[in-house]
């Protein structure tokens, strides 16, 4: 295949996880990789290199305005002038989608969405989709002429050096937004947090409802901790308010897929476990035998959180 | 929609600047808890039993009925696009207090992709005069998460996805958008798109005189015919994509299972050990 486009997303100067997993994949597929950026390029082009892209189009600073209908309007605008991607690629984050819906519209092409695996098949993209809680697997392409749109979960691909210089930056024009690039940010904030990032971590520790009560996902925190991981949660805590959102595993929360993934408490809904089931080892600690989540555990341990857990914490602690 | 219509409904709120109409997209789905299956012929999901609102869509409506209430007037319409002129979660977004509907159904727009969808919903939101349209920022059965963003696109507007907070500011919404840090507070002028995340709000249950009061509700239904898209854009033939393949996905194995005799936590740390976490 020719050419595919990859949004890149950066915070920092430092390019986005999800970013180099795309970069990475698409340099398998593509003669030609480039990256596209809603802000500046030279800050993140030598990242961007090193992962395959040799252009990084970027549009520069976007000061308050939201990135979605600013790079969606800079990308279909490249289009119309000529550039002529086979496919674009976004993570599904929440400026990945906003940008690939309103692109969407205006080159009048689906997304295809929730996608896990891209191969390539006849020269076209074929990107696949679990459903039902990741039982069944769905295989898409696009069947119609244009650019293809894909939408893609973070760590479905590992991200790897190319060993490439630095991307060649080049100008990516805004066009006038009129009403739809009126929404301006007036403030950010950024949430404390400890730790290694959730759908990064090595090692991740989540609680749900059997943990009884908000005051006991310390307990999570501790053990998450001492074993330098991260903490999740299942939805029900998160909708319960006894943690916030960014912590939530599964189909409406992030996907992880640690070395250890230790389910506390959790039943394994199909919705949560699609969000860890590619966790290399899963430890779950439940009280009800029956639990689902025990079927798809390494270690699995009828037990009462309440009582495992404080034992686990205090013989991590002893060993220092 | 005509014009003079338009300048006429905004000259009629001088007097009060706050009142607030708000359009609710509103999906009818399959029960979650009764798992639907892919139908073998067309590879899309079996939707021939009743369904029900979305419950992230619970969360819209709750958001627009508190924002109604809070500015003193206007109305909140619910939209939906379902088959076999479904209303049943319709009544339901009713019954908890929105004041009318309008249902898009036809059966040519059976297999309509996420963005067909979003141009029949602008379509139909396009026959209202809303200062806000709320929608999830994902449904539970599709998953898609577009269609807000899309809509806002087709209807030439601005948009906030991921809120987990709204607050009216005059012709103006102040919204914490959740983002991969924490959250920003956005300014949107009205009007504009807005999608909401599961748990913004406490949605409420109907009372008994909601369910009553929901029964004879204004609910307007429409063919693809009464609206402004062409049929070329939806349904099987509008999608655009086509399905390759469907697998069932290897199962994971279960391993070890131990009940816990007051060691348990011996065999994790043995466990991690071996992994070299610890
Ligand atoms: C569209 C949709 C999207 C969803 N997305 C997500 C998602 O992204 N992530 C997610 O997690 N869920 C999601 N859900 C919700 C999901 O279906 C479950 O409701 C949720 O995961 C349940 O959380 P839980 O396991 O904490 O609670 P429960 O299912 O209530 O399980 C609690 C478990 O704790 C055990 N327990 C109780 N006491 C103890 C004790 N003292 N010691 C040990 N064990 C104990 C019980 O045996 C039980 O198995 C979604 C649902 C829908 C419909
Ligand atoms: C398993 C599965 C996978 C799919 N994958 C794709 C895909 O990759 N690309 C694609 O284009 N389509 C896909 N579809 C089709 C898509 O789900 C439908 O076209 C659907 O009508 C719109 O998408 P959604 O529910 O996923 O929207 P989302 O974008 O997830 O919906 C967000 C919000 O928009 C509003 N909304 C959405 N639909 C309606 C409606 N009918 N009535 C009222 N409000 C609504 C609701 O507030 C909803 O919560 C898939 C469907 C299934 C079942």
């Amino acid at each position: 295949m020719g050419t595919i486009w990859v949004y890149a997303e950066a915070s920092g100067g430092q390019v986005a996880s999800i970013s180099l997993e795309l970069l990475t994949r698409a340099r398998e597929l593509a003669d030609t990789v480039e990256a596209v950026v809603g802000g500046e390029g030279e800050p993140v082009a030598a990242e961007l290199g090193a992962h395959g892209a040799t252009t990084v189009h970027a549009t520069g600073d976007l000061g308050d305005g939201l990135t979605g209908p600013a790079v969606a309007s800079a990308i279909a605008a490249a289009i119309e002038g000529g550039a002529a991607p086979d496919a674009v690629l976004f993570g599904t984050t929440y400026d990945g989608r906003d940008v690939a819906g309103r692109l969407s519209v205006k080159l009048g092409v689906p997304v295809i969405t929730n996608i896990v695996e891209l191969d390539q098949a006849d020269g076209s993209l074929v990107g696949t989709e679990p459903v039902f809680g990741g039982t069944v697997n769905v295989s898409t392409r696009f069947s119609g002429s244009g650019v293809g749109l894909f939408l893609v979960r973070p760590k479905s691909f590992a991200a790897e050096e190319s060993g490439g210089g630095p991307a060649a930056v080049s100008a990516l024009p805004v066009p006038d937004l009129g009403a739809t690039g009126a929404a301006r940010v007036v403030d950010r904030f950024a949430e404390e947090s400890t730790g290694p990032k959730l759908d990064e971590a090595g090692v991740v520790v989540s609680g749900g409802r059997g943990l009884g009560e908000a005051e006991k996902y310390s307990m999570i925190e501790d053990l998450a901790k001492l074993l330098g991981g991260a903490a999740g949660a299942s939805r029900a805590i998160v909708d319960a308010g006894w943690v916030p959102y960014s912590h939530q595993v599964g189909q409406t929360g992030k996907v992880v897929k640690p070395d250890v993934y230790v389910a506390c408490g959790i039943s394994g809904a199909t919705q949560h476990m699609v969000g860890m089931k590619g966790s290399k080892n899963i430890i779950a600690i439940n009280k009800d035998a029956e639990a689902p989540i025990f079927g798809i555990a390494d270690l699995g341990v009828v037990g009462d959180v309440h009582k495992v857990i404080p034992k686990l914490i205090e013989a991590l602690q002893a060993r220092g | 929609m005509n014009p003079l219509c338009l300048v006429l409904h905004r000259w009629g709120r001088v007097g009060d600047l706050h009142a607030m109409d708000i359009v609710v997209c509103v999906k009818q789905i399959p029960d979650p808890a009764d798992p639907g299956e892919l139908d073998s012929e067309t590879n899309t999901l079996k939707r021939d039993m009743k369904l029900i609102m979305d419950e992230s869509d619970s969360y819209g409506v709750e958001m627009a009925l508190q924002l109604r209430d809070a500015a003193g007037e206007g109305e909140v319409t619910l939209v939906s696009m379902a088959p076999h002129e479904e209303v049943n979660g319709l009544r339901s977004a009713l019954a908890m207090g929105a004041d009318k509907a309008i249902l898009v159904s036809d059966e040519a727009l059976a297999g309509t992709d996420a963005l067909g969808t979003a141009r029949v919903l602008a379509a139909a939101i396009g026959r209202t005069q809303a200062d806000l349209i709320l929608a999830a920022t994902e449904s539970s059965d599709g998953y898609t998460g577009t269609v807000p963003e899309q809509v806002a696109e087709l209807l030439g507007l601005p948009s906030v996805t991921f809120a987990k907070e709204i607050q009216a500011d005059g012709g103006e919404v102040l919204v914490k958008r959740q983002t991969e840090a924490g959250y920003d507070e956005v300014r949107c002028p009205l009007p504009a798109v807005v999608s909401v995340t599961a748990g913004v709000v406490e949605p409420r249950y109907p009372s008994f005189k909601g369910i009553m009061a929901a029964k004879s509700k204004p609910m307007d239904q429409v063919g693809i015919a009464d609206l402004d898209v062409s049929l070329e854009q939806v349904g099987w033939a509008g999608g655009g994509q086509e399905i390759t393949d469907v697998s069932p996905a290897p199962e994971r194995e279960a391993g070890e299972i131990i009940t816990d005799e007051g060691d348990a936590h011996e065999r994790i740390i043995a466990l991690l050990e071996e992994l070299r976490i610890v």
